[in-house]
Formats: structure tokens, sequence, C-alpha cells
């Protein structure tokens, strides 16, 4: 039983939700983070799951993880969980690390079977002692007993019984929470609308988990998280591979050029291709290719055709991807390129978060091979960057990477829905009747920006030759004249380097007296945030800045860096962002704080990396 | 031969000013002039034509078109053709390709287009070597044949296009010759109004690395006797007089003589190449000029639905259905949100 404690208002509270692959553990937590939203608590998620769909029943290996941070200024799905829902004895062990030390734990006590406790190879028949834990901490719910007494009646055989234990560890969690279950009934309704008989079923379950929380612990007051205020408006809960695709379409909307993704299934990133293939009902067309190569080349095909063109992968993908986009380079098209990024080198991790694509976002092409280099900081900032990656593609003629990872792909927060004017109309820079008419040529190009002009099969007197081989500056048919191709390098260079006057310019938060920044870039964002904050707020002048535009560099980035004593790059790799920087300001150092574990940061890492290099340099 | 109508187009407004940089004597030369005058056959503006290729002496061909082209990287021509023609469905797509384009590193995409049906003409110039890099052996080129990369004969068994394209389910496949002009351009321009994925194999001579690697059957005292040309409808006839004939025999085919071993007029075969069922189709393909005539003309061409328009249908479809007006108005209609004030 757990022990009496106080009547507790929190800020943010962390449950981590584990189980097998097949317990619905995402579902449970989903659904928990959605109502909390629905509350006005901000939400942070991180699914971690295994790379094997289902792994074999009650193993180690078979254990996935659905972690969410709900509550007032939440920017991370957090460090360790306040809160342990174990579904079996696997999922305890795998997870213990993962709670805070005074954390509580719900877990199935008639999971604690001899052949689960031999799966899961403990040592003896009594997990709780073994793995150290403080029976007071935790709440061993017999839930395949309560589920048999509450689905007595149903109907429902034994497996489908089954199927309904996540929704009663989530009516335990909404009782220790404070909610009240109708938010979980509502979204089971839209769920099962058209099976009302599990509906039913899980509707009574959840219900008996909550009475069965609120009778069996009755003395133990539950907790209230805060709320926090958000700007007005419509918010949905969005993913960031969700939110990536609908950036595309938004950019789509603004452009009037139709919406046209060539991919391949590949992880973290398929999600991106399924939801643009339920976009038919937006005229997106949403093509699954023979390879990745077929996927970055029918996104240039359809370019070519004047679609906005996409590709989508992991970095596997984008290694097979290379030669196509230096072709887009060449061909000076737009072609938009997500990488969500995951553990590397070859296959690696798959379903791990990592930045350790960076070089070869910039740098993995033959030959001088520039273009634009993007990351998102967030689940919903992938909207707002796959947004500026499409506007940039189109505007500046230029392929554009947009580097997401597995993090912020996965994990989901509580988005406002922009209104309709919100975004800006994206300027095509298609070819005028007048140049037509005056003899243009494929590689003209514009003064001040240097971006060449875009006409698409079907305009009359437009008809043209692009392609992989060199072009003369001036008359834009083959060459290989020596000056000529020094001065074609310069101008694919110079074209993305202006890019620079067209993106926002770095502001640090934090600023003022501080002689420390501490830098990031990509899905870091809510950790180094936050350790920034705490650092802060503990009296250690610390500024931050988290890079969202990585090439070209915002335009007052290196002087800006320059004014500081020290620079901090915290990245999820082996310091190749800081490497970069390095480039760009020799002779200064570059203080490093890296992780390349498959896993986000925790902010007690970065906090701790931060005082560290301020002690010693 | 195919009746030429006039569309309003020369094979002139096809044709740009560069000139062609490949080897006199090419067989390359031949085709692009064949292809310019099937497209003034065919009528489309040049506005609305695309040409595609990878890379190869073959490929460079869009350079001396005045339509669109794109002269990409090796291999890719399909993949890149396909998203041309399935953001566009209104433009008529070629892609050029060699063999080694085409059926080495892009293989894979050769046989997807074709099993996607994507409408695009398929010109497919095989001669059995790699030109561009100067002479090694390519998928087409026939077991034990000695080239830079070969110096003792190769030790591995050439692709056949036409089984290739039969094997990927290909539903139009023809074939021609870059000495035979009227057949070849009686095949592009079936090809270009066949709806779906269309293969035209031109058998192209290179002068320099595989000179005469076609002559046993296509020189001009062979042509006759090593040939046949198909034609839908008509009686499989060949021989300087029409005397032969290709009839029946068990699951083959066979080459006979009108008026000898008791074989007439009747026995011979009537080509059909809008049958569903493609096994004589395959096997007049699979004929190599030696036992049976190689078999030039429309092989087969079978009407099945398109990728793009299927993609265009379906995107319709669901649009009418759902009726969304926008991207927020979907987010709002399908997802759970709450409202803050």
């Amino acid at each position: 039983m757990l022990q009496e404690t106080n009547v507790k208002t929190i800020d943010k509270v962390v449950i981590r939700f584990a189980g097998d692959s097949g317990d619905g553990m995402q579902l449970a937590g989903n659904i928990f983070s959605n109502i909390s939203a629905g509350e006005g608590n901000q939400i942070s998620t991180f699914p971690d799951y295994p790379a094997e769909i289902r792994a074999p029943q009650g193993s180690l290996s078979g254990v996935s993880g659905y972690q969410v941070s709900v509550g007032k200024d939440v920017h991370t799905p957090g460090d360790q969980a306040d809160v342990l829902v174990a579904m079996n004895p696997a999922a305890l062990k795998t997870n213990l690390r993962y709670l805070k030390p005074d954390g509580i734990i719900v877990c199935d006590g008639d999971s604690f079977t001899e052949q689960n406790l031999k799966k899961a190879e403990y040592a003896t028949s009594d997990p709780v002692t073994e793995l150290g834990i403080n029976p007071a901490r935790i709440m061993l719910v017999p839930m395949t007993t309560l589920l048999k007494s509450t689905l007595a009646d149903s109907g429902l055989d034994q497996k489908g019984m089954m199927k309904c234990k996540n929704m009663l560890a989530l009516g335990i969690i909404c009782w220790l929470f404070d909610r009240p279950v109708d938010g979980v009934l509502k979204k089971l309704q839209a769920k099962f609308a058209k099976k009302p008989a599990i509906y039913e079923a899980n509707a009574k379950v959840v219900r008996a988990g909550w009475d069965y929380g609120h009778n069996t612990h009755s003395s133990m007051p539950v907790y209230r998280i805060e709320t926090a205020s958000a700007e007005k408006g419509t918010y949905i809960d969005v993913t960031g591979n969700t939110a990536t695709a609908w950036g595309l379409i938004m950019a789509s909307e603004k452009s009037g050029r139709p919406l046209f993704l060539g991919s391949y299934p590949i992880t973290p990133a398929t999600d991106i291709l399924h939801e643009l293939a339920k976009r038919k009902d937006l005229g997106v067309k949403a093509c699954q290719m023979e390879d990745e190569i077929a996927g970055v080349c029918s996104a240039i095909g359809a370019s070519y055709a004047g679609h906005l063109a996409v590709t989508s992968t992991s970095g596997p993908g984008l290694a097979l991807k290379s030669e196509g986009i230096g072709l887009a380079v060449m061909a000076e098209l737009p072609l938009v390129v997500i990488d969500v990024q995951r553990g590397g080198p070859s296959t690696g991790l798959p379903t791990k978060t990592e930045q350790t694509d960076l070089m070869q976002a910039l740098y993995g092409r033959n030959g001088e091979s520039p273009l634009c280099v993007l990351s998102a900081v967030s689940p919903t900032d992938c909207f707002e960057m796959a947004f500026q990656a499409c506007r940039i593609a189109i505007e500046h003629m230029t392929p554009v990477i947009l580097l997401t990872d597995a993090f912020i792909g996965n994990g989901s927060s509580a988005w406002r829905v922009p209104e309709k004017d919100e975004y800006p109309e994206i300027k095509v820079p298609f070819v005028s009747e007048s140049q037509l008419e005056q003899g243009w040529k494929p590689y003209d190009r514009d003064a001040e920006t240097m971006v060449r002009y875009w006409s698409i099969p079907g305009m009359d007197k437009g008809m043209h030759r692009v392609g992989g081989l060199e072009k003369d500056f001036n008359t834009s048919v083959i060459s290989t004249d020596a000056r000529n191709h020094a001065r074609m390098v310069e101008a694919r260079r110079e074209k993305v380097a202006r890019i620079a006057r067209d993106i926002p310019k770095m502001e640090p938060m934090f600023d003022e007296g501080a002689d420390t920044i501490l830098v990031g870039w990509g899905g870091t964002y809510g950790h180094l945030l936050t350790a920034a904050q705490e650092l802060n707020a503990a009296g250690r002048k610390v500024a931050f800045w988290q890079f969202r535009y990585i090439n070209p560099l915002p335009e007052n980035a290196i002087e800006t860096l320059s004014k500081y004593k020290r620079i901090i790059v915290a990245e999820l790799n082996t310091g190749m962002f800081a490497d970069y920087l390095q480039m760009h300001m020799p002779g200064k150092e570059i203080l490093r704080i890296n992780k390349v574990e498959g896993q986000p940061f925790l902010v007690s890492e970065v906090v701790d990396g931060v005082i560290s290099h301020m002690e010693n340099n | 031969m195919e009746e030429i109508k006039t569309t309003g187009y020369t094979p002139a407004d096809y044709k740009n000013s560069q000139n062609a940089r490949w080897c006199p004597g090419c067989g390359d030369h031949a085709i692009l002039n064949v292809l310019h005058k099937a497209m003034a056959v065919i009528g489309v503006a040049p506005k609305d034509t695309a040409v595609i290729s990878g890379i190869g002496c073959s490929s460079r061909l869009p350079y001396y078109m005045n339509t669109y082209g794109m002269h990409t990287i090796h291999g890719r021509a399909a993949a890149i053709a396909t998203g041309v023609k399935t953001a566009n469905p209104e433009l008529t797509v070629w892609q050029i390709s060699g063999d080694g384009d085409g059926l080495a590193i892009g293989g894979n995409h050769f046989i997807h287009a074709i099993r996607r049906n994507v409408d695009i003409n398929m010109l497919l110039f095989n001669n059995k070597i790699y030109g561009l890099t100067k002479g090694q052996y390519s998928p087409t080129s026939d077991r034990g044949a000695v080239t830079k990369s070969s110096p003792y004969g190769t030790v591995e068994d050439p692709f056949i296009p036409a089984e290739l394209c039969f094997g990927a389910r290909g539903n139009f496949f023809a074939r021609g010759i870059d000495i035979t002009l009227d057949i070849t351009r009686d095949c592009m321009v079936a090809a270009a109004r066949h709806k779906g994925a269309a293969v035209v194999e031109v058998l192209q001579n290179c002068v320099i690395f595989n000179n005469g690697i076609h002559s046993y059957f296509t020189d001009k005292e062979q042509r006759a006797d090593h040939t046949i040309l198909l034609r839908h409808g008509e009686k499989m006839l060949f021989g300087k007089n029409m005397e032969k004939g290709l009839v029946q025999e068990g699951f083959g085919l066979k080459a006979v003589t009108i008026g000898e071993d008791g074989y007439t007029l009747d026995d011979v075969l009537v080509h059909d190449a809008h049958c569903e069922q493609n096994f004589l189709q395959q096997q007049l393909a699979m004929m190599d000029g030696h036992e049976l005539p190689v078999a030039l003309g429309v092989i087969r061409d079978y009407q099945t639905p398109t990728y793009e328009a299927e993609v265009e249908r379906q995107v319709e479809e669901v649009k009418g259905k759902k009726g969304f007006g926008s991207l927020r108005d979907m987010i709002l209609k399908t997802c759970e949100s709450w409202e803050i004030n």
C-alpha cells in the first residue's frame, strides 16, 4: 500500500507507460497527454520503442515505452518519470532506471508469474525486493483479476479482455492525477465509433481502474497539475512527423504549386509518407517508389514539371539520395529533402534518436555542391520549418535538406492550428512572358538573389534543357570551359549564401550580462532551453540560442557568437556542429557537450556539462 | 507503313540548333532524326513534350531537341520520367536510355516503371556495349563478348530487353533498327499512342566499340531472311519475296517456306499485338535472327489502366468525397481539438 502523502499541486509531472510492444502503452499515453492538453496543460511526449514489431511477449527486448510530461513550462518529456506504469516484470526491470528515486510505480501484480519472471531473467520470485524497490512506492494492482471480474458479462474471450488492460492502467492514472474519466471516454468513443461493444468494454475498464484507485487507495490524495497560459486559439496534439507533412501542405497552399512526395518506407520517417498518402483528400500526390533513389528522382521529375516536390527519409536513405540531390543542385530545381535522423552509421539504431547526419547533409555529395540545410527544434516546429524549407526551395531555386530526428518526429506536443492567413504567400520565380519573348535562357539569374527563373513544361516558348552537365553562364548550353566552370561554381555558392538575407537573425535568450552562451541545433531545443533556464535560475548567467538555419547561418551568427567568452555547443553526436562553427571561427575555442547513445539529452547532463565548462575554462 | 497525317508540325519544330556530338556514323544520329519525324506525326506540341534521359552516349539526345528536356544521372531516367508524368499527366514524356543506363545501373527503375504502367515512351538504344566509357561489356553483351573489361570474354549471360519487359508485365513492346527508319518511326508513334509504359528497343550500331554487332541480321543482304516485320492482323511473312512464314509447332514457333514440306499460307500465323495473353508475343520477341528471324515492329500493344491516371482519379475521388477546403479545414474536421480563450 502506498504511503499517505499530502495534497500536492505540482508544476509538471512525468509519466512513463511501459509494457510489451502489443500492450497498447502508446495509446494509453497518448490519450492521457491529449486529455491533459485539453485541460490547458502543456505536453511533450516521447515514444521509445524497440526495432522489432512484436518481440517475444514478456521478454526484455520486447518492452516499449511512452513517456509524457504534462503541466506548466513543459519543453521536454522529462529526464525521469514521477510515475512508472509497468505492465509486466520485464517492463519493470528495463524501465526502473527512468524513474525518479521517489517515483511511484503502478504495476500489474498478476503478471508476476513464474513464466514471466523467467522470461524477464529474474533470479528470484520477488522482483520488488530483487530490484531494491521500496514496497511503499509500488502499487501492485491485480489487473488480470480485475479485468476478468469487470468484463465477466461482456462476452469477450480472455484475449479480448486482455486487450483492455491498458485502459485499466489509464483509469488508475486518471485517478492519481485528478482527471475525470469523461475525457478518456470521449476519446474512446471516437476511436471505437464503429465497434460499440469494444467501446463499452473499454469504458467499463477505465471506470474500474479509476474506482480501484479511489477505493483501495482512498487515503492517498491525488496530484493536481498546474495549467499553463497559452496563446488563444484552437489546439491539437501533433507529432513532429505529422506536423512536417502538414507544413509541406501549407507551403503548397501558399505557393499554388501542387505537392508531390516521392518516398520509400524507412524508420523513423515513414509516418510522413503515411500522412501525405492520406492527404490525397487535399490533392497531394504521394508516391511510394521502388527505392530511396527513385524517391528523390521522381521528386526531381515532379519538380521539373512544376510541382512542390519533396522526398522524405532517414540517414541511410539520405546516403542513397545524394547523387540525385546533386542533380537538383546542378539543375537548380526546388527540392525539399526531409531527413528524420536516427542512430547510425549503417542501419545503426533505427528507432533511436541522434544528430549524426549533419555533415552528410552539408557535404555528402560529390563536387562543390552547396545547398540549404535547416533543422526543426520541436514537434510543432516541424510545421514551421517544413514550410520554410519549401519557401526557400522555391524562392531560391535550390534543394533544401530539413533535419528533424526520431525524438521530435515521433514525439508530440500541443499545437495551435494556424489561422488561414497566418503564413505568407510563397513567391514562385516563374520566368515572365517578356523574358520569354526576349530569348530567355534557363540559367539566366536575378542579379540580387542569383536565383534562376523557372519555366515549366506546358509553358509556351519556355522549352529548355537542364541536366547534370556544367552549363555556360551566359548561353546555358553544355560547357567544359575552365573559367566558366569556376564562375558557375561561384554562382551556385553565392546563391545559397545569399539565402542568409532571407532568414531570421540570431537573437540569444538570457543574453544580459552573460559571457557564456549555450548553443544547440535541431531537436535538442527543449532540453537545452530547460537547462539554460535552470542555470539562470541558479544564478549562472548563460545565454542560449538554438539554431534552425544551419546553411547558411543567420547573417549575424558569427559576429554574435564572437562576443562571448565561452561558446558551448551541446549536440547528440561527437561534435559536428561545433566543428562547423569552428570552421567559421578559426582561433576561437568551441567547447562541447556531446552524447551519442541513441537517446535525447537529460537536462541534468546539459546543466552539469555547462557548469563543468564554466568552472574549467 | 503508318499513313502520315498532317498535324501542323514538322520534324524541324522538334529540332534545335545544337549540333549532335555523336561520332560520325553512329546510329544515334539516325534515331534522333527518326524521333523528330515521329514527333511531327504524333503532333504533340514541343511545349507539351518532355524528353528525359540518363547517362551515356544516347542520353545526350535531349540536348538536341526543341522540347522540354532533362539529361539526368546514370540509370535514373525512368524514375525521373515517372515523376514528370505523374505530376503532369498532360505531358507526353519520352525516356531515352542505352542498354547500360536502362538495364544495368537503372534496371530497377526500368522494371518498376513498366510494372507501374506509367505512360512514358521508353526508347532503349541497344548497342550491346558501353560507348561513353570507351568499350566495356554491357548487360546485353553476348556471352563470351571480348571487350576492354572482358579481355578473355564475358562469363555471364545477357539480358534480352524484351524478356525483361515481359517479365515486368509490360504491355507494350516494339523493336526497330537504326537503319530501318520507317519501321522505327512507326514503333515510336505507336508507343506514343499507347497509354502506359511503352518500350521501344532500337538496335543501334556503335561504329567505334562494337561495329557490326547486329549486322548478321541487319545487313542489307541478310535482312530479308533474318528479320520479320510484324503488323497487327497480318500474316507473319518474311523473306525476299515474302515466301517464308512463321507457324506454330508444339509449344514453339517455326520458320517455314510456303509450298515446302506441305506448309501453305493458311498455316502461317496472324499477328495479334492486342491479345491479353502474351505467350506468343513473348516467343516472337525472343527470336534472335539465327533459327528464327528477329521480330521488328509492334510486338505487344495491350491496354491497361495507367499509373498517373489512377493516381489522378484517386485524388479526385477522395477530394470529392471528403470535400476539405484547406489544410486547416481538414485538421479541424478530423482531429480532436480544444480551445484556449
